[in-house]
């Protein structure tokens, strides 16, 4: 299962430009990244919901457009939205909205009733009490279980979850994070989660995609990532989350400033006008992605890690002293 | 099967709040109603315009006169004359009847029209506003063409180029009201589409039109019908317009727009005959204003 | 305000009671106490009756469906009986608030100078010359970049990160003595978010006002408070200074949102979660509202409203579990390890 690149294009902004990136059958790839970033253009653009304006989408072997139909990638792609409210239909009872997907693909009426008690059941909603009930009628958390049961209706090997425990509180968080963990090793899943928080990534991701309007900026397993910080705006990213310690709280935000308007982003390396590290040559070229390390698994593009690009920093791949 | 693994199980059985909750739901329709019964407001209107509907409706069965043969020598009798208790109109005819008969025309050409714009408009603006692209802006830019008269203006150009008549009248208020429906068909159903469960929808595989009458339809009726309510008592006071004007129905029938033509000569001898067509026409079009509004209030599903 | 030790703000009994389609007793006897230059969080998940508390504090409540009792005492102001000028006068010159959505809070049709400037001439007399003064100065002390072109600016001008300051700026023109805010990093992007409550903390120091900030967010609660009230179900669980919160909880309910928390969780592991969810609140609690949740739970608890321990100053919980315990913990505690 992988994914090709993708070069979305419209007259006012280019959301995701030229990412690529790939997702291997039975992982977690986590996106991260602040508001403008592109990561939900990115999830909506894995599902079919965007069209592509350049660029491939493969998955499974099968290119989007040539060997695949959107049809065919609905089969095996599912997507989790972030609103529950909005991403349920207030007039349909819960088992009506679960046993919708089924039945657009010719199950029987009763035996997608039955299936959709039985994922209401496995997604800790006893279909007896919940089957009719309103998705108004139902907390956020059960909400968002509803919805993850109607993505498993469809029985999907790849699940995108864009922002899926974002608006939930923390204790209804976790639980909702066990299930998704559960779900996982059963069905036999595939995610893509994408998030801001970065501890919530960090948690369930088996690699880490760091965004900065529409780019990627890093991208590798967590605990490479997390270590090294290759990227400044990584590293700031990191750097933000708040410290959970009285004794030794954060002093010196990590950023000045604003991210950008992502309609008229920066030119050459789009972080460089918030970096502290920039130089001339950030403001003119494009980073290239480069190993870090020289790990076949972690990238960053950053002009500090090219020993070619003439950054000052940037000679004998000099590491990057954290930005903290 | 359990789905939050804890480290702890709580001595004491959970009883979230959802659980208390009775277990099969009210449907969306039942629980309009039961709100709407809640509004004193909605309801005296509701109850007004039953007996209305009823009188009118069932006008040959009533103890009236004939609202067609009037006497030369009781004309114009003021309200509380013997034998006809609302008096009787400039060719002696009794109002009362002519009121409860002129409400068939009038009521008619208040729903109807509305009726008829409801279904067309709804067909538009939801093809519009779920289509979108170049057809949404084939559809729009025609309405706007219509928006740019006023509504009266454009009711009584029509009828004036298609004749006086009723029926004539009727489908030039079914244009008029054509294109406000559309225009807010059309904003609700984009609104609608953008929702996340039309794309969990589209992402389950099924067809356009599926969509949209399972996902679409059912949150979108409830807006264009409200705001449709509010639209026939314009649409009365326009039939009657028509009628004042000479193009909608034409004398002896009774109107309640044409009575208040034909009367207004009377005006300075009795005013408060003369002015009955139009107290009538005001208080069918505030119960029915009224009603929308409770009506709306009563959609609101959020809590 | 000139004895550091007396309370700025002395919530007693406080209840809160929504009446409408369905009645919710969103706040149940809620005593708080803050005193002058100290930053107070509330901690708590949605329904809790956090940002109810707060807008209580303003009388910003719908005045027909809302039921009151208790006392509000900001400053020595009685704030219950408070209204007309006198409540003009004291919303924004000494108690403002800050919200979550500054894009909501301030009005789109007038620019940042003179939407400053006016709320400082409605409580002071100065000239328009004067009250814009002030207003360059506020978007000077919240470090907006070039304030004087910013003044000009409308709210739809500005990035998330700089309206919230310009929110601050404008809550904070008529130096209240109390502060509140209404999770108002909750909307920012992470970068931005710490910017701000740097910013928050270094103002409160300039301008020694009281802060009661309002979160969900442990994190968040972490790097601005001096102290954390914890509340659920409309009242307050736990009460004490960061560190006793973060180190030593004592209440269940604040044991569970600590271990819920992702902070150090490790990849794969399970995460200890708070099973059930937070009680409707239609009837007022005549027991423990947690106890439904709690893993500790005994008969007792739902049969009553559970005790309010107070093991030192400043500290509280309300639970069965102190019982007995919080003498010989109250030796211990002190000093506070480095």
């Amino acid at each position: 299962m992988r994914k090709g690149i993708f070069n979305r294009k419209t007259n006012a902004v280019r959301a995701v430009d030229g990412v690529s990136f790939t997702v291997a059958k039975g992982e977690t790839l986590g996106i991260v990244g602040e508001s403008g970033c592109g990561k939900s253009t990115t999830a909506r653009l894995l599902v079919g919901l965007e069209g592509i304006d350049a660029g491939d989408l493969i998955f499974d072997g099968d290119r989007l457009g040539v060997d695949l139909s959107l049809k065919d990638l609905w089969d095996g792609v599912q997507m989790v939205f972030q609103d529950s409210y909005a991403s349920l239909n207030p007039r349909l009872t819960i088992e009506e909205t679960i046993a919708f997907g089924p039945k657009m693909r010719g199950v029987a009426a009763d035996e997608a009733r039955r299936l959709a008690h039985e994922l209401l059941g496995r997604v800790g909603l006893a279909p007896a009490r919940f089957a009719g009930r309103y998705p108004h009628e139902l907390s956020g958390g059960q909400r968002q279980r509803v919805n993850i049961a109607r993505s498993l209706a469809m029985k999907p090997r790849l699940i995108i979850l864009d922002e899926a425990v974002s608006a939930l509180d923390k204790s209804v968080e976790a639980q909702v994070l066990n299930l998704l963990r559960e779900l996982k090793d059963e069905f036999g899943l595939t995610y893509v989660f994408i998030s801001h928080d970065l501890n919530v990534v960090r948690y369930v991701s088996d690699r880490i995609m760091v965004m900065y309007l529409g780019e990627v900026v890093e991208i590798g397993p967590v605990a490479a990532v997390w270590e090294k910080r290759a990227h400044p705006y990584t590293a700031a990213l990191f750097a933000a989350m708040p410290s959970m310690d009285p004794d030794n709280r954060t002093e010196v935000p990590p950023l000045a400033g604003d991210p950008p308007n992502p309609i008229d982003p920066p030119s050459g390396c789009r972080f460089h006008t918030r970096c502290s590290f920039a130089e001339p040559v950030c403001g003119k070229t494009r980073p290239k992605s480069v190993a870090v390390d020289g790990a076949a698994d972690h990238d960053a593009a950053c002009h500090m890690l090219d020993p070619i690009s003439g950054h000052s920093k940037s000679a004998g791949g000099s590491r990057l002293e954290a930005a903290e | 099967m359990s789905t939050t693994v804890d480290t702890k199980v709580p001595a004491v059985p959970a009883r979230p709040a959802a659980e208390q909750a009775p277990a099969q739901s009210k449907g969306y329709w039942q629980g309009v109603g039961a709100r709407l019964s809640r509004d004193p407001v909605a309801m005296v209107c509701a109850g007004l315009l039953t007996l209305l509907l009823a009188a009118v409706v069932f006008a040959p069965l009533l103890p009236l006169a004939d609202p067609f043969t009037g006497s030369m020598i009781s004309r114009l009798k003021p309200i509380g004359t013997e034998g006809h208790i609302l008096g009787t109109d400039e060719l002696g005819r009794d109002m009362l009847a002519r009121l409860i008969y002129g409400g068939r025309l009038t009521l008619m050409l208040g729903l109807l029209p509305v009726i008829f714009a409801f279904l067309i408009g709804t067909f538009l603006g939801v093809l519009a506003g779920y289509v979108g692209g170049w057809l949404n802006t084939v559809i729009m830019r025609t309405v706007d063409v219509f928006f740019a008269f006023p509504s009266i203006l454009l009711a009584i150009a029509i009828s004036g180029a298609l004749g006086a008549g009723i029926v004539n009248s009727l489908v030039s208020l079914t244009i008029v009201f054509i294109p406000p429906i559309t225009r807010v068909a059309e904003s609700v159903t984009a609104s609608v589409r953008s929702l996340e469960y039309v794309d969990a929808a589209r992402i389950s595989g099924a067809r356009a039109l599926t969509v949209v009458r399972v996902h679409v339809l059912g949150n979108v009726m409830s807006p264009i019908f409200v705001y449709a309510t509010s639209l026939t008592s314009v649409s009365m006071i326009l039939a009657a317009g028509l009628s004042f004007l000479g193009l909608g129905v034409k004398p002896p029938q009774p109107e309640w727009g044409l009575m208040l033509n034909t009367l207004r000569t009377a005006i300075y001898i009795d005013p408060v005959l003369a002015a009955l067509p139009g107290a009538m026409i005001f208080l069918t079009s505030l119960c029915l204003n009224l009603l929308s509004d409770g009506l709306r209030s009563a959609m609101n599903i959020k809590d | 305000m000139t004895d550091p030790t007396a309370n700025l703000l002395e919530i007693e009994n406080l209840e809160v009671r929504f009446h409408g389609e369905r009645t919710v007793h969103a706040i149940n006897g809620l005593d708080l106490e803050l005193k002058s230059g100290e930053v107070m969080t509330i901690l708590g998940e949605s329904g809790s009756g956090k940002s109810v508390t707060l807008k209580a504090l303003l009388k910003l409540l719908p005045e027909r469906r809302t039921a009151m009792s208790g006392s509000m005492t900001v400053g020595g102001i009685d704030v219950m009986a408070l209204k007309g000028r006198a409540l003009s006068d004291y919303r924004g010159k000494t108690v403002s608030m800050i919200f979550q959505e500054p894009a909501l809070a301030l009005d789109p049709v007038y620019t940042i100078g003179d939407q400053i400037a006016e709320a400082v001439m409605r409580h002071e007399r100065v000239s328009k010359k004067d009250a814009l003064a002030r207003a360059l100065d506020m978007l000077k002390r919240v470090r907006i970049p070039s304030p004087e072109s910013r003044l000009k600016n409308y709210p739809h001008e500005m990035s998330g990160g700089m309206r919230q300051r310009a929110m601050i700026a404008l809550a904070l023109a008529c130096k209240p003595d109390l502060l509140l805010a209404d999770e108002p990093t909750t909307a920012l992007d992470a970068t931005v978010q710490i910017q701000v409550l740097l910013l928050l903390r270094e103002l409160q120091k300039e301008f020694g006002m009281g802060i009661v900030f309002v979160t969900h967010d442990i994190g968040v609660a972490v790097e601005i408070s001096d102290r954390i009230a914890v509340m659920y179900a409309g009242n307050i669980v736990e009460e004490g200074t960061v560190g006793e919160i973060i180190k030593d909880p004592r209440h269940p309910y604040t044991k569970g949102l600590l271990a819920s928390n992702l902070h150090d969780a490790d990849a794969g592991e399970t995460l200890s979660s708070i099973p059930g969810s937070p009680p409707p609140l239609d009837v007022k609690p005549d027991h423990c509202s947690f106890a439904p949740r709690c893993a500790h739970a005994e008969e007792r608890c739902l049969s009553a409203l559970p005790p309010v321990f107070k093991p030192g100053p400043g500290r509280r919980v309300a639970c069965i579990l102190e019982e007995g315990r919080a003498p010989q913990r109250l030796g211990q505690r002190l000093p506070e390890p480095a």
